[in-house]
């Protein structure tokens, strides 16, 4: 953020007439800024030891029911809830970032599912807040200031500006529930996720590296800087590389957007052969995959995540391919564990840790069903869900 | 100097990728001349995508009665957007801003936020397919056979038709042109809906380029004016060229990639967007000035 800046206050030496000074003055406000700027990009994208700590995470055994990976949990902490037990019915409230993207579909179709499992949830309240950290906000004010709930799950839109809102309901008593992306503060139940995103970037960063000759050329593609989740995907594939000795041909954004992912991955095919393209996320890997297919190139290796239509598409060319996930199961776990908080169960927590599997060539067909939509994520977890497959837009 | 840009490839691929856009602008350049604007086209576009991929359900004969009916819709939405706008005294601006949020909201009704099916083949010819060892030019995608077409259509349509001059008659004085006995309204219409039509089209190649997504269309109807003003059309009316819009929209997407190449993230890419509307607006205003027309 703050380069661009740069790029666009060119900043005025000596003001040598009196007019000047108005846009000296402007320049210094702006110049005034950027130390709060950099100051608001403090998070660490780029962290040795959380990079570690999530390796030693993907290759540990998690506790828990090995047949539902949304109830393992890595570690033995617990947290005592004894104090929210309360009796049901019960009324359970959740504060949606938002149900703007295929794998937030997914992920909330895995929610309204888990909580028809249980009977003591009287009342389930949603509440989206559209992809806006101010509307989110105002959400969890209105819920606190209705009084309705027994529990609140929260799925914040961004880290900071929704730190003080959770901190706000954790003062007024309620037992809250923290699940996909984090807040800054610790007084939540639990704060639920899968490994990280560095665990991410690390499980696509090993396949690529085990399958590229030495000093091979990687593409990297993105879908926007400064998004965390994303970010210490980047960071932790793009320090791999490096060591591994791999060329990384360019880092390129493509907001997500499968007719620009083509376009980028034509451009950077009519200068030369790529080997592997890596991607933070693979909502437009099928787009990747179809720029080779339609230039007559072979498919390198290109990782992709548990979205069907990729995992057919990679079973049907044959390519070398790997789903790494951020599996959409982590929406029921976080209605279990309100629901075992208001039972007065121990949690696992502060943090609780769940599996991030990757998908790879063995297992892949266990994956794939062609009954379900093509931005299906197949990690849902769901499987055994009495409203499967119906519910998440499939036939039987 | 890269030998891969003296290959005809290349520049095949640039006019596939460039299909969708060039025709949505050439169309949107009726409602412009007209003397407005359609903000309604992207979502159109996206709707077309998502409505075609959900009742497709994979079936690959469904592609014979989806791009009828699609453009169906689309001829209804043109339709009421002209009704809208000139029953209703809505600015155009205003109407089609509407129309666009509540198309975007039929989409994502549709679809539910995440689509159900796949594009068949045979609907992803038109934006994907490519016919190889063409003598001279290596490949020819069918997506620029279809702006070759459409182009030329368009063309015709707006320079060499009675049509055409009445459409430039409403656009720079509704007044006089309906005095001059042209029926305004029904060529108002039809700017509409010529508009939407190949909005629907647009979105048929631009799905079949890249497959689903559920904001496939966004942005789209911004790009369309811009490369409409880049080609020299007046907006607010009475001036405009269908070659030069196309022009405009090969140029924007030759930016656009030089954007790309350079490493400029998305933010960039809209400013410089802005600038060039900006820019191109005000260079058209001196050069009339200069000329005294």
């Amino acid at each position: 953020m703050s380069d661009y800046l740069q790029n666009f206050c060119p900043v005025h030496s000596k003001p040598q007439r009196e007019d000047d000074l108005k846009k000296t003055f402007a320049t210094l406000a702006i110049l005034g800024m950027m130390p709060g700027l950099a100051l608001a990009q403090a998070p660490n994208f780029d962290d040795p030891a959380e990079f570690g700590k999530q390796r030693e995470q993907l290759a540990a055994s998690f506790n828990g029911p090995a047949d539902q990976r949304y109830l393992q949990y890595a570690g033995d902490a617990m947290v005592d809830t004894a104090q929210f037990k309360k009796e049901g019915p019960w009324t359970v409230c959740f504060s949606n970032a938002g149900v703007n993207n295929p794998w937030r579909v997914v992920g909330y179709t895995d929610m309204t599912e888990e909580v028809k499992l249980h009977p003591e949830i009287g009342t389930f309240t949603h509440v989206d807040a559209e992809g806006s950290d101010d509307k989110q906000i105002a959400d969890i004010d209105d819920l606190l200031a209705g009084g309705n709930c027994d529990a609140l799950i929260v799925s914040p839109y961004s880290t900071a500006a929704l730190t003080p809102a959770v901190e706000k309901a954790c003062a007024a008593g309620l037992p809250v529930i923290v699940f996909d992306r984090g807040v800054t503060t610790d007084c939540p139940v639990t704060f639920v996720h899968p490994v990280g995103g560095y665990g991410f970037g690390i499980q696509a960063a090993d396949h690529i590296i085990a399958n590229v000759p030495a000093g091979g050329k990687v593409l990297m593609l993105r879908i926007l800087p400064g998004v965390d989740v994303l970010e210490t995907r980047a960071s932790g594939a793009r320090n791999m590389f490096k060591d591994a000795g791999l060329t990384i041909l360019g880092e390129e954004f493509t907001d997500g957007d499968n007719a620009k992912t083509k376009s980028i991955v034509e451009d950077y095919l009519q200068r030369g052969a790529i080997d592997a393209v890596w991607m933070d996320a693979g909502a437009t890997a099928v787009a990747a995959v179809e720029a080779f297919e339609d230039s007559g190139f072979d498919v390198p290796v290109v990782p992709g995540e548990d979205q069907q239509d990729y995992l057919q598409k990679w079973r049907d060319l044959g390519f070398k391919g790997v789903a790494p996930t951020y599996p959409t199961y982590q929406w029921r776990t976080a209605i279990v564990a309100a629901v075992n908080t208001l039972k007065g169960e121990q949690v696992p927590g502060p943090e609780w840790v769940l599996p991030q599997p990757v998908i790879t060539e063995d297992v892949l067909d266990q994956y794939i069903n062609e009954k379900m939509p093509p931005l299906h994520y197949a990690m849902c977890g769901c499987e055994d869900m009495p409203g499967y497959p119906e519910a998440w837009g499939g036939s039987k | 100097m890269n030998p891969a840009f003296a290959e005809p490839t290349g520049y095949m691929n640039y006019l596939k990728r460039v299909g969708a856009l060039a025709i949505l602008s050439a169309g949107a350049l009726y409602v412009i001349v007209s003397g407005g604007f359609d903000l309604s086209v992207g979502s159109l576009m996206t709707l077309t995508v998502i409505g075609s991929s959900m009742l497709a359900s994979n079936d690959p004969n469904s592609t014979y009665w989806i791009i009828p009916l699609m453009l169906g819709i689309g001829a209804v939405v043109g339709l009421i957007n002209e009704l809208v706008v000139s029953n209703l005294k809505v600015p155009s601006l205003i109407a089609t801003l509407g129309m666009m949020i509540s198309l975007n909201g039929v989409a994502f009704m549709w679809s539910g936020g995440a689509p159900r099916g796949y594009l068949p083949d045979t609907f992803r010819f038109f934006g994907r397919y490519n016919i190889p060892d063409v003598p001279l030019i290596g490949i020819l995608p069918v997506a620029v056979i279809c702006l070759a077409a459409f182009g030329l259509v368009l063309w015709w349509g707006m320079h060499r038709t009675n049509y055409g001059r009445m459409l430039h008659a409403v656009g720079d004085n509704p007044q006089a042109a309906r005095l001059a006995g042209v029926p305004v309204k029904s060529v108002r219409i039809s700017a509409f809906v010529i508009s939407s039509l190949t909005a629907v089209l647009a979105g048929v190649i631009l799905g079949g380029r890249a497959g689903v997504s559920v904001d496939i269309g966004s942005g789209f109807e911004l790009q369309a004016i811009t490369a409409a003003v880049i080609g020299g059309a007046q907006l607010l009316g009475g001036r405009g060229s269908v070659p030069a819009t196309i022009a405009g929209a090969l140029a924007l997407e030759a930016i656009f990639t030089l954007l790309n190449l350079l490493g400029l993230a998305q933010p960039i890419r809209l400013v410089v967007q802005g600038l060039i509307l900006i820019g191109a607006v005000a260079f058209a205003t001196y050069q009339r000035k200069r000329v005294g027309r």
